[in-house]
């Protein structure tokens, strides 16, 4: 198990050398998109309109923050992480159309996910859900903001961010996923648990 | 009867104090949890999780950014204005000035207003009692554990197994997405919409309480003891500890039905209540508030 300190935009060498179970902090720009703004950005990929920006220049964070107007500009005021398995049936698509290199978010993806994180070289980085406050000291600035009309949680928030950690490596660019692993153990506790409660 | 000012004011404090700080019972079993946790993985979740409940109250900042969509529970015991309305305009207030995340959007065409407000939501439970007094309780329920519940309506015969069927397949198929270590609210019986309300006012109880009833506090604590340990661990990574806690509310049903619901609670099992006695005093019952009589700041 290593601990890293990567400099965004992650390079796909840098991505592919990182294995599930390791830490990792992150340094550089981060692009929040959740539901909304995975449909909007996959039909105008699709209608072949250019988009406000460039995932790859930095990483994809499940994030749909509290922020605040100060004068001109926002402030963050809470940003952890959001349920990724609800971008499950869009993450391969846009990993493919779109890309990123790295994923943030909490509580895994699927199998579909994994392997396009394989096939197109990115990995997933767990990061505590609910840990707002965490979330919002390691965020030095906000550089933007793009589809304010999806409304606060489901706009493109520019985070730019220092040492953002600890992120847990849950998905590799090799098809290791720790929560595949985790599964593993679930199914034979399970068989306890059933015995446990008279089920068989 | 109590000014609507007081009321309004103690609306906006309820939902700072709840998205702000976690009640004490809550924060005990995440102490305890990161003790039991022996893992890196699962010891490092939850020392990322008491870190940022401390920074979260040092800051008065909402410890998550999903301040939830807001769920009220009201005792009307003592005489006052039109409850909604004031209700209304605290989370209106409260979204701006804590602030809140908002989360209230048109269930199809997706609108978010931006103020939290929309038909039926905030969404208020009227509850016999209050002692003479308005007593408000307010739970901010985040999405990521609410997506996870499920409703059952089981028959009769599928009996007790089959209601402890149903609670190990919603664990598992719940698995890490709802922020574990999750609290469970469990409904049984009552028709389909009071076994969800049932399964809602669960996640109330304090953590340590049982269910009156012999035979729910049994079921409780069984299920409890069985699938605590299932392995799914603080936020999905593995680890000692899925639950903190397990509980049951029930009802009397229809002799040919068996309804079962369970509604979940991500780790931030956040929720405030208040007292206003009539004549105007304010008493927050799951908050040390300093200094604090009449509500707001």
């Amino acid at each position: 198990m290593a601990e890293v300190h990567l400099k965004l935009p992650a390079s796909e060498e840098d991505v592919r050398k990182l294995r599930a179970g390791d830490i990792a902090y992150v340094t550089g720009l981060l692009f929040t998109a959740r539901d909304e703004a995975h449909l909007r950005a996959l039909e105008w990929n699709h209608e072949g309109k250019e988009l406000p920006v460039k995932f790859t220049e930095g990483a994809l964070y499940h994030c749909g923050p509290i922020m605040k107007k100060e004068g001109e500009g926002w402030k963050v005021v809470a940003a952890g992480p959001t349920t990724s398995s609800r971008m499950n049936s869009l993450e391969p698509q846009f990993l493919e159309k779109i890309g990123a290199r790295l994923i943030i978010g909490k509580g895994g993806m699927n199998k579909g996910v994994g392997d396009a994180m394989k096939k197109f070289g990115a990995a997933y980085l767990a990061f505590t859900g609910g840990a707002a406050v965490l979330a919002a000291q390691r965020v030095r600035a906000v550089r933007g903001v793009h589809w304010l009309d999806l409304g606060m949680p489901e706009a493109v928030w520019v985070l730019d961010a220092e040492e953002f950690g600890p992120l847990t490596v849950g998905m590799d660019a090799s098809g290791g996923s720790l929560f595949e692993e985790v599964a593993k153990q679930i199914e034979k506790n399970t068989v306890e648990a059933r015995k446990r409660l008279g089920l068989s | 009867m109590i000014p609507d000012k007081v009321i309004e004011d103690t609306v906006v404090e309820l939902l700072r104090l709840a998205v702000t700080k976690l009640p004490a019972d809550v924060e005990a079993v995440l102490k305890r949890i990161f003790e039991e946790e022996k893992e890196p993985a699962s010891r490092m979740q939850m020392k990322a999780i008491l870190e940022n409940l401390k920074l979260a109250e040092e800051t008065s900042t909402p410890l998550c950014q999903d301040t939830g969509i807001h769920v009220f529970f009201v005792k009307l015991g003592a005489e006052c204005g039109n409850i909604e309305q004031i209700i209304r305009k605290g989370v209106e207030r409260a979204t701006r000035e804590v602030p809140l995340r908002p989360n209230a959007v048109h269930p199809v065409t997706r609108r978010n207003p931006g103020n939290n407000l929309g038909v039926h939501m905030p969404y208020i439970y009227y509850e016999p009692g209050g002692d003479g007094c308005l007593e408000i309780t307010v739970m901010p329920k985040g999405a990521g554990s609410e997506n996870m519940s499920q409703l059952a309506m089981l028959t009769p015969s599928a009996g007790e197994k089959g209601i402890k069927e149903f609670a190990l397949n919603t664990i598992l198929r719940a698995g890490s997405n709802p922020c574990p270590p999750i609290m469970i609210g469990m409904g049984i019986g009552g028709s389909a919409d009071i076994c969800m309300g049932l399964a809602k006012k669960a996640l109330l109880r304090p953590i340590g309480s049982s269910n009156p009833d012999p035979d729910m506090a049994r079921l409780e604590k069984e299920l409890y003891g069985a699938l605590n340990g299932i392995g799914i661990g603080p936020m999905g990574l593995g680890g000692r500890n899925t639950l903190l806690a397990f509980h049951i509310e029930h009802a009397f049903c229809h002799t040919a039905s068996q309804p079962v619901a369970i509604n979940i609670q991500c780790w931030a099992a956040r929720k405030a209540t208040a007292r206003i006695h009539p004549d105007g005093e304010v008493e927050y019952l799951t908050h040390a508030v300093k200094g604090e009589k009449k509500g707001g700041r």
